[in-house]
């Protein structure tokens, strides 16, 4: 057995996963604050890389201004989604709501590509494609860089729940019947989470836009996103980043030996079954709250 | 005044047991059905092929569909997963050299079987958890589907289907084609008003309502679960069948892809939840929306003198599609069928106002 292979796979996959946990902290952060499971955010990932685009790339303004012009925006479209669209729907049975969020999905993906055109273009971030070595192993620089910024964010949402608003939010999550009673505002939480999350997702098309270009399989990083998020638990952003790094070391190792069995592309078979396995054997995932229901 | 009475009230369990509570809606069903068996003489055969058959064949979906989320309440991301199953089974079992009377039985069963795997994750979870695994295992069955030549027919992944024949007779004019779609769709829609006066049906909403409540009452709510899945797997997988021998007249994965799973949740959503006037009219929405969209915005395109790129027009009715399913759960979260109800009640008591309940 080739270690080095091994070890070069396994940390490869660890960074490719802290992506993933990009994607996941952003369906956490909505799940843990209105328990709405959004499948829009795949589509909020596009949507974000094309809105960076349109400033950089369209305009032809350097990135730092387009970023953070990007970000301001998206957040502003996060919270119109929550106020329009999901607001009205709180109490309604799941069906519903995860109906809303696929349609908001297939809306986003729709218009973006309209608006801006299909055909791939990269975003530069002057991350140099020259491979790393360390030791006896390549890394990709720009995974080492997403994987930097999926922990800082994971650091500055650790440090946002202690301020006085993510306490708040908090609060709303742990019941939100409650906090409406001692004057919390729940509508303003909820959508200042999807405002964040949306600013998540600015951060993860910048990252993904850089690693594969912009077009919409951005908006398929649903799936990972998702199976990361359910893995760690849905109401858990630790777990999304544990979770995250946990699938990426299965999918890249496991990919590798099972490739060779079934005739490749066996990585999306591979997301599936622990998708599948998580929810038969362990539901509320490694770090989720296990609700319990009354009747 | 439409409906020459007002309200309806009952003096007896058979009369509450009736079908049809009002003489006007039987009357009207019965139109509806000489308008379809009329229908190969009014309409041409463009049409006929290429609109009403699919829609009808989709309503037949729709409705098995609508039996496992709309009755049961189980929520169910993989539908054309497990159309997939019926129609490769019917397909392959016909070109095998089974009459295709036993060939589409053969593809419902085997889906009825796949399809209780997915009751099998139902036992263990519900709502967003189920949702979640039945996607999951969509992403597994389009997988397998794409991956394996055995089942798709090598290297260009189409299978053509061999001519439909019933009964000896080989069916290869339109109207053949499109009494055999119609024949099915109002089998369908004949099992699923009868669901609702049965026991299983009453057993179906009540574990929809709250399966531990049910099962406290004494309803098997996993066997309940089992049957729903099992069902309306079956529909599905003669549906799949049909919707190749009728219509594409080839199979291909990308014929029951995720997206087609998500496509029939949105009939389902627009036509109104455990609705069955309602199946037909999300569907005939959800297949007329992206032609009468395209059209609409070139022409608007035109008069504004705007000119669209042919990739924006691709775009638009996806668009489109994803505003239709936002505003309609904003609108009416019940969907068409409520709509229709509400009409249909109004015009029953007009002008008696004052006898609403």
């Amino acid at each position: 057995m080739d270690w080095i292979l091994i070890s070069e796979l396994t940390v490869n996959g660890a960074l490719t996963g802290l992506l993933y946990s990009l994607v996941a902290i952003g369906l956490v952060l909505i799940y843990k604050s209105s328990a709405v499971p959004n499948l829009a955010q795949g589509a909020l990932t596009m949507t974000g890389a094309y809105v960076v685009l349109a400033f950089s790339d369209n305009l032809g303004w350097p990135l730092w201004v387009a970023i953070p012009l990007a970000i301001v925006i998206m957040f502003f479209l996060g919270m119109g989604i929550e106020r329009v669209a999901l607001r009205r729907l709180a109490g309604r049975p799941i069906v519903m709501i995860l109906m809303m969020t696929m349609g908001i999905d297939i809306f986003l993906r729709g218009t973006t590509l309209a608006i801006w055109g299909g055909s791939s273009r990269g975003i530069e971030l002057g991350v140099s494609y020259d491979p790393l070595f360390v030791g006896d192993m390549l890394l990709s620089r720009i995974h080492i860089v997403g994987a930097g910024v999926a922990i800082a964010l994971f650091v500055a949402f650790l440090l946002f729940f202690r301020s006085r608003l993510g306490i708040r939010l908090r609060a709303i999550s742990d019941d939100y019947l409650a906090s409406w009673s001692v004057g919390i505002s729940v509508e303003r939480g909820v959508g200042l989470s999807w405002g964040l999350a949306s600013i998540v997702a600015v951060a993860t098309g910048v990252i993904w836009g850089e690693v594969q270009g912009v077009d919409q399989t951005l908006a398929s990083l649903l799936l990972k996103g998702l199976t990361v998020a359910v893995l760690g638990g849905l109401d858990s952003i630790i777990g999304a980043l544990i979770a995250g790094i946990i699938l990426g070391v299965l999918e890249s190792v496991g990919a590798f030996y099972l490739d060779e069995l079934v005739g490749g592309g066996s990585r999306d078979l591979i997301v599936a079954a622990v998708l599948i396995l998580t929810v038969m054997i362990r539901p509320h995932g490694l770090f989720g709250r296990h609700d319990i229901e009354r009747v | 005044m439409f409906y020459r009475l007002s309200g309806v009230r009952h003096n007896s369990y058979v009369s509450d047991r009736k079908i049809f509570q009002v003489p006007a809606d039987r009357n009207a069903v019965v139109f509806l059905l000489l308008l379809g068996i009329a229908a190969p003489l009014i309409i041409p055969s463009l049409y006929l092929n290429s609109y009403i058959l699919p829609w009808l064949i989709w309503t037949a979906a729709v409705l098995g569909l609508n039996l496992v989320t709309g009755w049961a309440g189980q929520l169910h991301l993989g539908y054309a997963a497990v159309m997939a199953v019926g129609a490769y089974s019917a397909v392959h079992a016909a070109k095998f050299g089974i009459p295709w009377e036993f060939a589409l039985i053969i593809g419902g069963l085997s889906s009825a079987l796949i399809g209780s795997l997915f009751a099998f994750t139902a036992l263990r979870v519900k709502g967003l958890y189920l949702a979640l695994t039945t996607l999951a295992m969509q992403f597994v069955m389009d997988w397998v589907l794409t991956h394996s030549p055995a089942i798709t027919g090598g290297s260009h992944a189409s299978l053509q289907a061999p001519p439909l024949a019933l009964l000896g007779q080989e069916i290869t004019s339109d109207a053949g084609l499109y009494y055999v779609a119609f024949g099915w769709c109002v089998l369908v829609t004949i099992f699923m008003l009868n669901l609702k006066r049965t026991g299983l049906g009453r057993a179906l909403v009540a574990v929809r309502e709250k399966d531990f409540a049910a099962a406290i009452l004494g309803v098997n709510s996993f066997y309940y679960k089992l049957v729903a899945f099992a069902a309306s797997s079956f529909i599905a997988g003669v549906t799949g069948a049909l919707l190749v021998a009728t219509f594409y007249f080839l199979a291909a994965p990308e014929q029951f892809a995720v997206h087609v799973s998500i496509q029939l949740l949105a009939m389902v959503i627009i036509g109104g939840l455990g609705s069955i006037i309602g199946s037909y009219m999300g569907a005939a929405l959800i297949l007329l929306m992206p032609g009468v969209v395209n059209s609409l915005f070139s022409a608007l395109a035109g008069f504004v003198g705007l000119e669209l790129s042919l990739e924006t027009l691709a775009h638009i009715p996806n668009a489109a599609y994803g505003a239709l399913i936002i505003i309609f759960l904003m609108v009416e979260p019940l969907g068409l069928g409520k709509l229709y109800a509400n009409i249909r009640d109004y015009l029953m008591i007009w002008p008696f106002d004052q006898l609403k309940k």
